[in-house]
């Protein structure tokens, strides 16, 4: 694994925009009647792998304190977009982001950003609920831990199980292997230790797919507690969900071109209402109808 | 097109197709053969080695002691392994010290570090070559190399070069490609979530590697080290050619232990070698207890690998 991605970043003649400003991308992505200051802007991201276009011109506004999801069907590149937003597609050797990723108007991918202090300030959550093979206090302390925390260490732990809605069920243990907790504690360990860093924004790479009803329902009621603090990012298969839980749903899709190669784009962008009763495209409707996918 | 509907058995013929045992020849002959290969292999090692071990009772039942700490004689009722055995751990140790160190670090950087490029791979095939190269190929190049360099930096001693250390120094550079291959595919083991992971919450790659990856490699590794150890331990063809004394030498009781390196030095498979190619059956019951002393000493590395790798192994 190469942290060494090759980036090729447009870069925007213009400085940062400010947050009332409204090109016409803008007022084309941007959901009508938010109130909210926009954390991220997604302009024309492009992502390729090798010579595989995944991803094509996705532009996007993402703003603070709410629940976005993506969704869409298989290979749409949802989960790649997501990986964007926190440059974990740097560790792929043959990923290349081409467009303007900006997180409060700084161009994530400009050359002198550092993707180590990136991800400090955008957490993850991944697919599979993956502990580091260690104990649970571990698990939550290693991120401060690295980043240079100095205060109460026992304390921030705690606070951070807390928050994840976990410490009631592992304060006896707290020295216990991580892999002793059942699926649903170790994604909510995992939410803690990404929340242990204090980041800003939560990317969730479908959560709750290795995951039962009831402890996907807990994640559920967690997120809507930590939209108080964070903005989330949610990749999910489960369109219910998404329904559930977010404030604004994208929704992605494949095309095939005569070549045979699927490259995603983003069809539709709206309150997570509109997209579910009255989407404005006819894929987002065939979709969330169930008709593919 | 409707299924047509399904022939219901009775009970009675359920029953009976359920209990008729039938013999499965095709089966038994297959298992049969499985066995016989089975009691082929294991046949010839017991036979083996209870050969060595009828032929080395002689010397275990009178001068069990004795031959142990023995130094190397040219005579049969005095010549023991003492000697040998120190040099053999000599060696083993250098090798630790060199190739523990260097191996790991050379795997490290080719899994965690250097990539997919075109000149990684070439860098991996080639190790996987290197670990092929028959090991007297090695012998070669240390008389070639070592024994010079080792003797041109002034720790050639009485043995202009041909000493303990360049011994190691071969037998480093021929088990190094053992040790690089088992430590890459324990690293390659770990998986990618847990980088992932480290990643994640703001990791640099070092801090993923040292605090997650070799933690989680670390069974694999030290198993893997072991077992290339007890390789280095019984190896015999180089150590022929950089200078492993097959007979009598000893140190004057003022040898210090510079001395100790850069003189003459024995090595175990290489005194089995020697003496098996003695005249009379006294040395070949000195052979025969040799073998088992070294293969005592290799099964010992080898259990030690196993109970290290079942008490540190781990689950994801």
């Amino acid at each position: 694994m190469s942290e060494s991605g090759d980036h090729v970043t447009t870069r925007a003649t213009e400085q940062p925009a400010p947050a009332d400003e409204t090109s016409a991308e803008a007022v084309e992505t941007h959901p009508p009647h938010s109130p909210v200051t926009p954390i991220f802007r997604v302009r024309d991201l492009n992502v390729f792998y090798a010579d595989f276009h995944a991803v094509k011109d996705v532009n996007l506004i993402i703003a603070e304190n709410e629940i976005t999801a993506l969704i869409g069907p298989s290979g749409c590149g949802k989960s790649t977009v997501l990986r964007c937003f926190n440059r974990m597609n740097d560790l792929i050797d043959i990923a290349r982001v081409v467009g303007d990723v900006r997180y409060h108007g700084t161009d994530l991918y400009a050359e002198d950003v550092d993707p180590v202090e990136v991800r400090r300030r955008i957490g993850m959550v991944f697919q599979k609920p993956n502990p580091f093979p260690k104990s649970i206090y571990d698990n939550v302390a290693f991120g401060p831990k690295i980043s240079g925390f100095k205060g109460n260490l026992d304390e921030l732990v705690e606070s951070s199980l807390t928050k994840a809605a976990l410490f009631d069920e592992v304060k006896d243990k707290l020295g216990d292997s991580a892999y002793a907790l059942s699926g649903g504690q170790q994604q909510r360990l995992c939410i803690a230790r990404a929340i242990a860093t204090s980041p800003d924004v939560l990317l969730m790479d479908e959560p709750c797919s290795a995951l039962d009803p009831i402890a996907t329902m807990r994640i559920e009621e967690l997120m809507q507690n930590l939209k108080q603090d964070y903005t989330i990012l949610i990749v999910t298969h489960n369109m219910q969900q998404a329904a559930r839980v977010s404030d604004k749903t994208a929704f992605f899709n494949v095309e095939v071109d005569e070549g045979g190669q699927r490259t995603g784009h983003l069809v539709e962008f709206d309150e997570t209402g509109k997209i579910f009763t009255n989407p404005a495209q006819p894929a987002t409707e065939d979709y969330i109808t169930g008709r593919f996918g | 097109m409707t299924l047509d509907k399904p022939v219901i058995d009775t009970a009675a013929v359920v029953h009976q197709r359920l209990t008729g045992r039938r013999v499965q020849w095709r089966e038994l002959a297959f298992e049969t053969a499985l066995l016989l290969m089975l009691l082929l292999s294991v046949g010839v090692l017991v036979v083996l080695l209870a050969d060595v071990i009828a032929a080395s009772l002689p010397v275990f039942r009178t001068r069990a002691g004795d031959f142990i700490t023995g130094q190397l004689s040219s005579s049969a009722t005095t010549a023991g392994v003492g000697s040998s055995i120190i040099g053999s751990l000599a060696l083993t140790a250098i090798v630790a010290v060199l190739a523990f160190p260097v191996g790991i670090g050379t795997a490290i950087y080719l899994e965690e570090y250097a990539g997919d490029t075109r000149l990684a791979r070439l860098v991996r095939t080639n190790i996987r070559n290197l670990a092929g190269v028959p090991s007297i190929v090695y012998g070669i190049l240390g008389f070639a190399i070592f024994v010079r360099f080792v003797d041109a930096v002034g720790l050639g001693g009485a043995t202009n070069g041909r000493n303990v250390l360049t011994g190691g120094l071969t037998l480093t550079a021929l088990v190094l490609p053992i040790i690089i291959i088992t430590a890459s595919e324990a690293l390659r083991a770990v998986p990618d979530s847990i980088r992932e992971a480290g990643y994640g919450v703001g990791a640099t790659r070092w801090e993923v590697v040292r605090s997650h990856v070799l933690p989680a490699a670390a069974p694999g590794v030290l198993t893997g080290t072991v077992l290339t150890l007890a390789r280095a331990f019984g190896e015999t063809a180089p150590l022929l050619l950089v200078g492993a004394v097959t007979g009598f030498f000893t140190l004057g009781s003022s040898a210090t232990l510079l001395d100790r390196f850069t003189d003459a030095y024995g090595a175990l498979p290489v005194t089995v070698f020697a003496w098996s190619r003695q005249p009379g059956d006294d040395f070949r019951a000195l052979a025969a207890a040799a073998i088992v002393v070294l293969l005592v000493v290799l099964l010992t590395a080898n259990a030690a690998a196993i109970i290290l790798r079942n008490r540190y192994e781990r689950k994801w």
